[in-house]
């Protein structure tokens, strides 16, 4: 019970992280129709930019790890990975707004691939250490939770799925309560009467585009906290899981994109856990075809049907 | 009709002829022919899935990698048996590159069945997720080799075998495409809804298009094991799943002319950028940027489809939004 | 027994009923209309027919055998050819393609004979080109054989994919807004042709259709919808007069 109670937690934290890069595949496909293949890149993007600008962020804020330097470091790489996310689709996606999607589905291939062997080229293929920027350490359960506090849980876990939560609900503020957030709405659901209805349509996408980028960045930071260990192809692997996540939920949904993730993120626990750890990557390949076979709209979708 | 056949035959004659010229040449250039011809293999046999019958494959290398590994296995453990005379060791080898081609076949009816009802992205992912699947088989298959790799197949591979295949697979997907029967891949790939209510089964079409593409890519598979005499599980990941895909769009979907020039220019490519580093009158960055192919391809990619999406004689009208 | 029996279909998306416990039926060489107000289900009839759709309740039956959520292709094998709303050619085939890849399903060859082309290839790919042309010169279409199918004039995209429908050699047809887009004396010929063809080819033709003058013009016999229910049914006079029909089309006050 313990063990699987550990698992939980574990895969939580994990998915927590999925969550957040499911979130920027179902936005964008949820206005565009379309699969942003580069999209876990941003994710790896947000961890050297984090890389990069921590030394001299966290001088900033009295030189050592520490929670108002850790948050500086996120709120730093979320907004390079927003204006990277822009940059993109403005140059890359925009332009061929009006072609069939297979041609930007291969163009986002070749951002994506333009990503990581850029990131190979210039930051160097071998993996490197991700700075402290949070002192990491296992948190003293009180003995009064009797057996529970054999369970492992990092003050890493516990910001990981804590900020998830934060920034999950102020996407949701932003999404339910704002004009942006309402426009997103109308054009995952209308393009035409949504841009009819005075709905600037190039800038919603842009603004979908900033935020998913935002999110993945974070996704990049967190994980960072807990596997300090990052390359230029991390995010082939964690893009993939996420996508699925976001295909389980049901590619669109926002709250299926995070339940997803924290689907993918349990079962991957508890595949490596009770069954085997060599299993997990080709895990997500399972599930995904699974998916697509039995229900394709997802967990909390809706069915498309194509008008004849 | 005479005339594809007349060809076919001039073309295996032309094949024999030249492969008795083809000892005389440079090491070097020699391989880079097998290559190209083992390219065009791969890059014709996607055109007529994605080109000519509109699924999007990001999973060819998957059979690619079938074809080679059954293959090498047959002539590995066969090979012993038979005592190793000529004839009937090249006998052995057509039969296990067939072989690996039928066995491509069936995965690539697999792969067909379940991606039946997907379209455009989701194919693309789930034809990637059974390449990643197959390899991971591979990988843990130890008669295979696993991830040490498998090698020590004799090289059966030449000029002759190589472009016989070439010339017949061309011959066999023009000929399909030409003719009414096959006119049903190209009325699935324009509006699959539409072809079915004109009477075309779309989904025997799109089977039939994995199965042959599969087939092929299977026997360009056997012939790349019994040329580079080694074959590894990583040779057949994405990305060389991806280098297919280029060539079949730089060439032009629908065109088989337009992606068999795709696949020369694209293996010559990274042997002259390799040159380039010798050209020390260019800056080093630049030099540099050469050698790392997969940036230049990744550029290409997104180029193209923002400059000329059809590629260099792509019939497809990629400018036209489907209604 | 009927070629056509629609027996009370119900099509249901989620909470919405697009055709509502409808029930018609078709005779031979027949020429019936479909009309109603936009959002009616006619065109949902047209797809429950043809295979697009699976209904959610009733019986569709052609020739006494059912057709309810068989493939398309295959109810196109018993003789239902359709035409659509928006026109949906093979935009990368010539216009004799087009019409070629409709005469697939009666081919009597395979791949393999495609792939080997031995006599019998020869002959059947000449018949083919014979027929094809037929139907062309039949429909004027026939000088522009070699274009590409997305490139001729609108009127004359809707004109091939009557003739594309033909090459399947169907007994009832079903023709969906043939008349959209096209100015009065090109419905004019669109009014002849539609007889034409059903006179030559001795099919049923069911017409979907809101130009008035075209249904009243052509059609022996009218099935009108509203809101996906059947509200009347007769001869262009009956429901010339019918009020509910009127008021389905201008509102209440107007019948």
């Amino acid at each position: 019970m313990i063990e699987f109670l550990q698992q939980l937690i574990n895969g939580l934290s994990q998915g927590a992280i999925y969550a957040l890069i499911a979130l920027g595949y179902t936005m964008v496909f949820g206005v565009l129709r379309f699969i942003n293949f580069a999209h876990g890149d941003i994710y790896m993007l947000g961890a050297f930019a984090g890389f990069y600008t921590a030394p001299k962020l966290l001088a900033l804020t009295g030189g050592g790890p520490s929670y108002a330097g850790a948050a500086l470091v996120l709120v730093v790489a979320m907004a390079l990975c927003a204006v990277a996310g822009v940059l993109i689709e403005r140059v890359c996606y925009r332009p061929l707004r009006a072609q069939p999607r297979l041609t930007v589905l291969i163009a986002a291939i070749g951002v994506s691939l333009f990503l990581e062997n850029g990131g190979q080229f210039f930051f160097g293929a071998d993996p490197q250490a991700f700075p402290e920027i949070i002192a990491d350490s296992a948190i003293e359960l009180p003995a009064s939770w009797g057996g529970f506090s054999a369970l492992t849980v990092t003050v890493g876990q516990v910001i990981v799925i804590g900020s998830a939560i934060v920034l999950l609900a102020g996407l949701r503020a932003v999404v339910m309560h704002t004009r942006t957030g309402m426009a997103m709405r109308a054009l995952s659901l209308n393009p035409l009467a949504a841009s009819l209805m005075g709905v600037n349509t190039d800038a919603v996408i842009s603004f979908t585009f900033g935020i998913g980028s935002a999110l993945a960045g974070a996704a990049g930071i967190l994980t960072s906290i807990q596997q300090p260990s990052i390359d230029p192809l991390m995010g082939i692997n964690a893009g993939l899981k996420a996508f699925v996540a976001a295909v389980l939920g049901g590619i669109g949904n926002i709250p299926g994109a995070a339940l997803g993730g924290v689907i993918i993120g349990i079962l991957e626990a508890l595949v490596v856990g009770y069954v085997n750890p060599t299993y997990r990557d080709p895990l997500v390949f399972v599930v995904l075809i699974l998916v697509l076979l039995v229900k394709p709209s997802g967990l909390l979708g809706k069915p498309e049907r194509e008008k004849v | 009709m005479r005339g594809p056949k007349v060809l076919l035959l001039i073309a295996l004659l032309v094949c024999a002829g030249a492969s008795g010229f083809a000892g005389a040449i440079n090491p070097y250039y020699y391989d880079i022919l097998i290559s190209i011809g083992i390219n065009i293999l791969l890059a014709v046999s996607l055109n007529l899935v994605t080109g000519y019958t509109g699924q999007f494959s990001l999973g060819h290398a998957g059979f690619m990698a079938v074809g080679a590994y059954f293959s090498a296995w047959v002539t590995l453990t066969c090979g012993q048996a038979l005592g190793g005379s000529p004839p009937s060791a090249t006998g052995l080898f057509l039969l296990a590159l067939i072989g690996g081609g039928f066995a491509a076949a069936a995965a690539g009816l697999v792969v067909g069945v379940p991606s039946l009802r997907l379209r455009g992205d989701y194919l693309a992912i789930v034809t990637l997720g059974f390449s990643e699947i197959i390899k991971g088989v591979i990988q843990n298959a130890e008669p295979l080799g696993a991830q040490r790799g498998l090698g020590g197949m004799v090289q059966h591979t030449n000029f002759f075998w190589t472009y016989a295949f070439v010339a017949l697979a061309i011959y066999g997907i023009l000929t399909l495409v030409h003719s009414t029967y096959g006119s049903g891949f190209l009325a699935v790939r324009d509006d699959e809804i539409a072809a079915e209510s004109m009477g075309i089964n779309t989904t025997k079409y799109k089977v039939l298009a994995f199965v042959i593409g599969a087939f092929m890519a299977g026997i360009a598979g056997g012939l790349y094991a019994h040329f580079k005499q080694f074959i590894h599980p990583e040779g057949f990941n994405f990305l060389k799943s991806v280098d297919i895909v280029v060539m079949v769009i730089l060439g032009g979907m629908g065109s088989t002319a337009g992606v068999c020039l795709a696949a020369v220019i694209l293996t010559i490519l990274p042997e002259f950028l390799r040159t380039v580093s010798d050209y020390t009158w260019l800056p080093a960055p630049v030099r540099e940027l050469a050698e790392n192919r997969m940036i230049l391809y990744s550029l290409l990619l997104i180029v193209l489809m923002l400059t000329r999406p059809q590629g260099l004689f792509g019939k497809v009208d990629l400018r036209r939004k489907k209604p | 027994m009927s070629l056509l029996e629609i027996e009370n279909v119900t099509m249901q998306f989620g909470g919405l009923k697009c055709v509502n416990d409808l029930t018609f039926r078709m005779d031979d060489n027949e020429l019936v209309g479909l009309i109603g107000p936009n959002g009616a289900g006619k065109t949902t009839v047209f797809n429950l027919t043809t295979g697009v759709y699976r209904p959610t309740a009733g019986a569709i039956r052609f020739l006494g055998r059912s057709v309810a959520g068989q493939r398309p292709y295959k109810i196109t094998g018993r003789g239902i050819a359709r035409t659509f709303q928006n026109i949906r050619l093979f935009s990368s085939l010539s216009v004799f393609d087009n019409v070629r890849t409709a005469c697939n399903m009666h081919l009597r060859h395979g791949i393999s004979h495609a792939l080997f082309r031995g006599r019998g290839y020869a002959a059947e790919e000449k018949e083919i080109h014979a027929t094809v042309m037929e139907l062309l010169e039949i429909f004027g279409l026939a000088g522009m054989c070699d274009r590409p199918g997305a490139s001729l004039p609108y009127g004359d995209q809707r004109r091939l994919e009557i003739v594309r429908a033909l090459a399947t050699r169907p007994k009832l047809l079903l023709l969906d807004e043939p008349a959209a887009g096209m100015n009065p004396s090109e419905k004019e010929h669109l009014m002849q042709l539609i007889r034409f063809t059903k006179e030559k080819f001795r099919l049923a033709i069911l017409l979907v259709e809101h130009d008035m003058k075209v249904v009243m013009g052509i059609c022996e016999r009218i099935v009108v919808l509203d809101y996906g229910s059947k509200i009347a049914e007769g001869t262009p006079e009956q429901i010339r007069h019918d009020p509910k029909v009127i008021a389905a089309y201008l509102g209440k006050e107007a019948a």
